[in-house]
């Protein structure tokens, strides 16, 4: 089973969230794999405090011009949708940040002067964390646009997809890096708010789990701030609100310094494990709902 | 005319509220600034929530090509779905997909396999390369742009306001966010403001690198948490990767005084200047709630005060002209 974690807005509380439930499913005896796909800034590592011992580069083909073989005709560069391609005064240049690496400037070059060589544009580490998680993370290089080759990479890395528990942490938005993260998901948790601003962003990553057609459910943080709004909008839309976390300075301090909820409140333990329960009912239902349309 | 662009590697640190903030700030000195604001948060585009403006103009934004086979002509070949690296062909099984076709074909004569068969394009998965579409050799792909997302221009109480919403699982923030920052300063330069003030993605990737290009001055928002000092990190790497000066501020500065004081020595290390400590506040989330900033809803609070202390020394780092 695949659980993605996702908010629009950043900062609600995605990763907490998301290692609190692996840690908390990995004490059952699962198997658990977690999956940190927040590349730009990538953090579970500090709640799961895993052992990263394999690595392994993020590379992309991208084209590679024989200047030799080369006749400056242009092909490549009009077939390029992304300007990467470009030919000077009969010399074709390469922009290698703006490649998307489709490798359709080599399929159409007529002389065979394009080979394509990998570029590295980020790294995938892994490694098994004290509580015994299958832990994965992809770190995209500094100055790097491209996320989304990174994290489709991650979610194909060794063995992390075949656990019996697989709890993804997306980034925030409801862009490409979040559709190419939640893609494949048997259910998005979202975590937000109560606040204008973290009912604004719910919307739009409901509106992505329903453009992909996966069932959702919504943890509200920082209970006790802002207004009653984000409950409303749940209720009106048929959202469930699986659980609730209360703004209290404790958690807060806790996830500063690096700890997992179940580190500083024991008894999230239980909680954790009753929402999934939830979440596997709730992904049961659906299916059943599929079976029928 | 000067550019400021807030940032920050982990989202939620509080960069819509200090720009908020900073938009009220500066309509109220001595001789006020007269300043353009762009939301370059596409995804969560939240500033207009604060600066609560009147849409004047609504523009639809079109990109993100993607394939489609015209199925009178295609033979079935594959060649699409092999040259297709983006599993964006057949690659995962669309159910329903599929079982609208089945509905939608019968009179095609067709069998329930050759329906399956049939190259279908996931246009969420497609990036839109056209590499399919070149090596068609029947003609039968075209590639459809659409319209995925719209942009504004909108007059706030503290001046103008251009932002855009991109529509759910679309692609391109970068380029919407170029296009929203492009206007931004376009109306600058014609009409003679003093700034452009950038309201941010999260991240380090491809939106911030278009939100902060260009930028005079990038101002970081870090939250003093182990989360918060690794992704700072990340980011004051990306501003000097692309040569802007960068400030840093620091926000919910006490909910843990070490990590406030690793980012301090963080950054005194690499010679940048931490402009300020912002205390945690909850008036800054009754002002959210209320839909204004900080600092004209709760003047006295502490949060306030900060504000009012960084903005000011932001303000003469950017050297506006005429208010030296």
């Amino acid at each position: 089973m695949l659980i993605a974690i996702a908010s629009g807005k950043g900062g609600t509380g995605k990763t907490a969230v998301a290692t609190a439930l692996a840690c908390a499913l990995a004490r059952t005896g699962l198997s658990v794999a977690c999956l940190d796909c927040d590349v730009e800034a990538p953090n579970a590592h500090i709640f799961i405090q895993p052992d990263l011992v394999h690595r392994k580069p993020v590379e992309m083909l991208i084209p590679h011009v024989d200047a030799n073989l080369c006749t400056g005709c242009g092909e490549c560069a009009k077939v390029c949708q992304f300007h990467a391609v470009v030919v000077l005064g009969g010399k074709t240049l390469v922009f290698p940040e703006l490649c998307h690496g489709c490798g359709s400037c080599t399929l159409v070059c007529p002389e065979g002067a394009i080979k394509e060589v990998p570029r590295v544009m980020g790294i995938l580490e892994g490694g098994l964390s004290p509580d015994g998680i299958n832990f994965g993370r992809g770190v995209l290089n500094v100055g790097e646009p491209m996320a989304v080759p990174v994290i489709a990479q991650l979610k194909k890395w060794r063995d992390l997809m075949d656990a019996e528990m697989v709890i993804l942490d997306s980034p925030p938005g409801a862009s490409c890096p979040v559709v190419e993260s939640i893609r494949g998901a048997n259910f998005v948790l979202m975590v937000t708010e109560p606040t204008p601003f973290g009912l604004h962003d719910l919307r739009q990553a409901y509106d992505l789990t329903r453009e992909l057609d996966i069932t959702a459910g919504v943890i509200i943080n920082r209970d006790g701030i802002g207004n009653s709004d984000v409950e409303g909008y749940c209720r009106e839309v048929g959202l469930p609100v699986l659980l609730r976390i209360p703004l209290e300075r404790e958690i807060g301090e806790g996830l500063a310094q690096g700890k997992t909820l179940l580190e500083i409140h024991p008894e999230y333990e239980v909680t954790f494990r009753n929402l999934y329960t939830q979440i596997a009912e709730k992904i049961a239902q659906s299916a059943v709902i599929d079976g029928v349309q | 005319m000067k550019q400021l662009v807030i940032l920050s590697g982990k989202g939620g640190t509080g960069k819509t509220s200090i720009a908020a903030a900073f938009a009220h700030l500066l309509s109220l000195d001595g001789v006020p600034l007269r300043a353009v604001f762009a939301d370059a948060d596409v995804d969560a585009s939240n500033l207009e929530l604060v600066l609560a403006p009147r849409i004047i103009i609504r523009e639809a934004f079109r990109g993100g090509l993607y394939a489609e086979i015209n199925w009178e002509i295609c033979t079935g070949c594959g060649l699409c779905k092999e040259v297709c690296r983006f599993d964006a062909i057949n690659a995962r099984s669309m159910p329903k997909f599929h079982q609208q076709m089945s509905h939608h074909y019968p009179e095609s004569g067709m069998s329930g396999v050759q329906i399956q068969n049939l190259p279908l394009v996931d246009p969420i998965a497609c990036d839109g390369c056209a590499a399919c579409y070149y090596q068609c050799p029947e003609g039968a792909i075209t590639m459809q742009d659409q319209i995925v997302g719209e942009w504004c221009r909108s007059e706030s109480r503290y001046g103008p306001l251009f932002h855009a919403v991109l529509h759910p699982a679309q692609e391109n923030s970068g380029k919407l966010v170029t296009l929203v920052k492009q206007q931004a300063r376009l109306l600058a330069m014609d009409e003679n403001y003093d700034l452009v003030l950038v309201d941010g993605p999260p991240g380090i990737g491809c939106p911030v690198i278009a939100a902060a290009s260009g930028a005079d001055v990038a101002l970081v928002v870090a939250e003093p948490t182990a989360a918060g000092v690794h992704d700072l990190q990340r980011v004051l790497e990306t501003t000097n990767h692309f040569n802007i000066q960068t400030l840093v501020c620091i926000n919910k500065a006490d909910i843990y005084s070490a990590g406030a004081t690793g980012i301090k020595s963080y950054c005194e290390d690499r010679g940048i200047q931490v402009v300020g400590k912002i205390p945690f506040d909850l008036a800054v989330t009754e002002a959210m709630v209320h839909g204004q900033p900080v600092t004209l809803y709760a003047p006295g609070s502490p949060s306030s005060k900060a504000l009012l202390e960084v903005w000011g020394k932001v303000e003469a780092i950017l050297h506006i002209e005429g208010k030296q």
